[in-house]
């Protein structure tokens, strides 16, 4: 199954990520080989197989509803690329 | 013999009696790294004031007769993608050139705790991502051992850094071998805890189901000691166990009776260099004479583990980096805050994709297309979920075999370290590099990298111990064994 060019570059949006002419060839032709070597696991049967997101088994963790300690509005600022006063500013979304 | 090639083991004991101060130590790791870093290039951001300074608060509080931490004036070198509360902490990478975290990590806060002295910031592959650290966006890293050779990645600065001597204590992450990897090729000890062991919180995440932090050190003593601080649960982190914590320190020196290690056939193949069949052979012997007793195991899906990782940890990967959109932290492209062009695109999107473009690395945007591909619409249960299910088989044929052994035993890399430009152009033959290290992270097993040996070249070679999870107890002590019958460990670079 081999992945085109337009396949690679309908997945950067998905991604958003900007790719240049130039990155959509190189990319096309390393996700395909990826993509191919991968494939050896469809020589497993996993027919019965449970899949596996995570090693531990997690159990839900309840916490009283209590006002704890936290970041300050300037503190969580304070990396922000562009703000206006009190928000994270971004281009108009409407 | 120079106070910096003593262990840290015995630093704290030096401070301890007093004749030692952390003023004098850092002072002599400091000037190592002036003489030496212009070679190696191990730090992106070392402030040589604020670390004394650290020192010096520490030898005061010492002088007054204040009770202090475990770790108490020995400098440890830091992977720079754990977040530091006011320090630079850019995980190599130009999208985050800026950043200053607001909190510490957990492991970051148990350091401080401990009264350890921070020394710098370690490079590594950007994002953790790679096994070469040649994908930094900051700077390459060379191997101590030979320049022109590449430390191993992705905690390629923090393993470097150790064999240089620039620090007897050094943090790294393993995601799919980059502790293990690199300690293997700079010829340190690198420990991967069991998945849950460490606190991932303040740990800028690549793929959550199998990143854990540990130490990297230049022996198997100073490893416990480090993982005794980083070791417990952490209400901030829900996926770390509630799991007792062994006295690593106390115990690491006593050998282990009745030891049974594992061989797994498969790892000796045509891949494997000759030199480092040969160093973990004599390895086997060694532990042989030390009255081990071996055993063949099978772990038949072992050899799947790479087409595994490379689907299951990009996934994990393309969405934990979705954080990184340009709005709240790191760098935003600067032409994207108008929206004078048509197009059916709008500004948000556009600032999106710009400022993704611009921030990360060419292997950084291979694995969110990867793993953005493998989870979109169609394609989810034939790499995703297969994945998962292979992931199972991977945890049972570790459960298998440690119902007949104590601990595996094998390789850690196929190949000693390489020479910088050599793989970097080929994702697929770098990938290859974690072949014998991704499946304990997919089973959350627990994994060391020691000494074992160096090739004709004088690189070094590393042999691999595995436990099962929450054994490092075990895997430290039996390190500790083939360390006290060997010197491979105490050999340096002249660099």
């Amino acid at each position: 199954m081999a992945l085109t060019r337009d396949d690679v570059e309908k997945v950067s949006l998905l991604a958003r990520l900007q790719l240049t002419d130039d990155e959509l060839n190189s990319m096309t032709m390393h996700l395909s080989q990826i993509i191919q070597y991968v494939h050896q696991l469809d020589e497993i049967n996993t027919e019965d197989v449970a899949p596996l997101a995570h090693t531990l088994d997690i159990t839900n963790v309840l916490a009283n509803d209590v006002v704890g300690e936290c970041l300050s509005r300037d503190a969580a600022l304070q990396n922000a690329p562009q703000r206006d006063e009190e928000c994270f500013r971004v281009p108009a979304v409407l | 013999m120079s106070i910096i090639s003593k262990s840290a083991t015995q630093q704290r004991e030096m401070m301890r009696t007093g004749e030692l101060t952390s003023v004098e130590l850092t002072t002599a790791y400091l000037e190592q790294i002036r003489s030496r870093e212009s070679a190696v290039k191990a730090f992106v951001h070392l402030d040589e004031q604020q670390t004394l300074d650290a020192a010096q608060q520490i030898d005061t509080r010492r002088a007054a007769g204040e009770p202090l931490g475990d770790l108490a004036g020995i400098p440890v070198a830091v992977k720079d993608n754990l977040c530091c509360q006011g320090i630079p902490t850019t995980c190599a990478s130009k999208f985050l050139s800026d950043f200053i975290p607001p909190y510490d990590a957990t492991v970051i806060a148990k350091l401080k705790t401990a009264d350890a002295v921070l020394i710098g910031r370690t490079n590594m592959d950007e994002f953790a991502m790679g096994s070469s650290t040649e994908n930094s966006a900051i700077q390459v890293t060379n191997n101590p051992w030979d320049l022109q050779c590449i430390p191993g990645g992705s905690s390629g600065g923090s393993a470097a850094c150790i064999a240089a001597d620039f620090a007897p204590l050094a943090l790294g992450s393993d995601t799919g071998g980059s502790i293990r990897q690199p300690a293997a090729l700079c010829g340190i000890v690198g420990l991967k805890p069991s998945y849950g062991r460490v606190s991932r919180y303040g740990l800028v995440a690549f793929a959550s189901s199998l990143d854990q932090i540990g130490p990297m050190t230049s022996n198997v003593e100073d490893a416990a000691l480090l993982l005794q601080v980083l070791a417990g649960h952490d209400s901030h982190d829900s996926t770390s166990a509630d799991v007792t914590v062994d006295s690593y320190v106390e115990n690491v020196t006593q050998p282990l009776s009745n030891l049974t290690l594992g061989i797994v056939d498969e790892h000796y193949g045509d891949g494997l260099d000759i030199e480092i069949k040969s160093s973990i052979e004599e390895a086997i012997r060694v532990y042989e004479s030390l009255g081990a007793t071996i055993k063949h195991v099978e772990m038949p899906h072992a050899s799947y583990g790479i087409a595994t990782y490379y689907i299951i940890a990009p996934c994990e990967a393309s969405s934990n980096l979705a954080r990184f959109d340009g709005a709240h932290y790191g760098q935003r492209a600067d032409t994207c805050m108008t929206d004078q062009q048509s197009t059916s695109e709008d500004a948000l999107t556009r600032m999106y994709r710009s400022s993704r473009a611009a921030g990360f690395g060419d292997e950084v945007k291979r694995r969110i297309m990867l793993g953005t591909y493998a989870l979109s619409e169609g394609y989810y249960d034939a790499f995703y979920l297969k994945a998962l299910k292979v992931r199972r088989l991977i945890q049972q044929d570790y459960d298998n075999a440690f119902k007949d052994i104590d601990l595996l035993i094998g390789p850690v890399t196929a190949r000693s370290a390489f020479k910088q430009g050599e793989t970097i152009a080929d994702p697929m033959a770098m990938y290859m590099e974690d072949l014998f290290t991704v499946t304990a992270n997919l089973a959350g097993v627990a994994g060391i990298s020691v000494p074992c040996g160096f090739t004709d070249a004088g690189l070094p070679i590393g042999m691999q111990l595995q436990s099962a999870p929450f054994q490092e107890d075990k895997l430290l002590r039996a390190a500790y064994m083939f360390q006290n019958a060997t010197d491979w460990h105490q050999r340096r670079p002249k660099v």
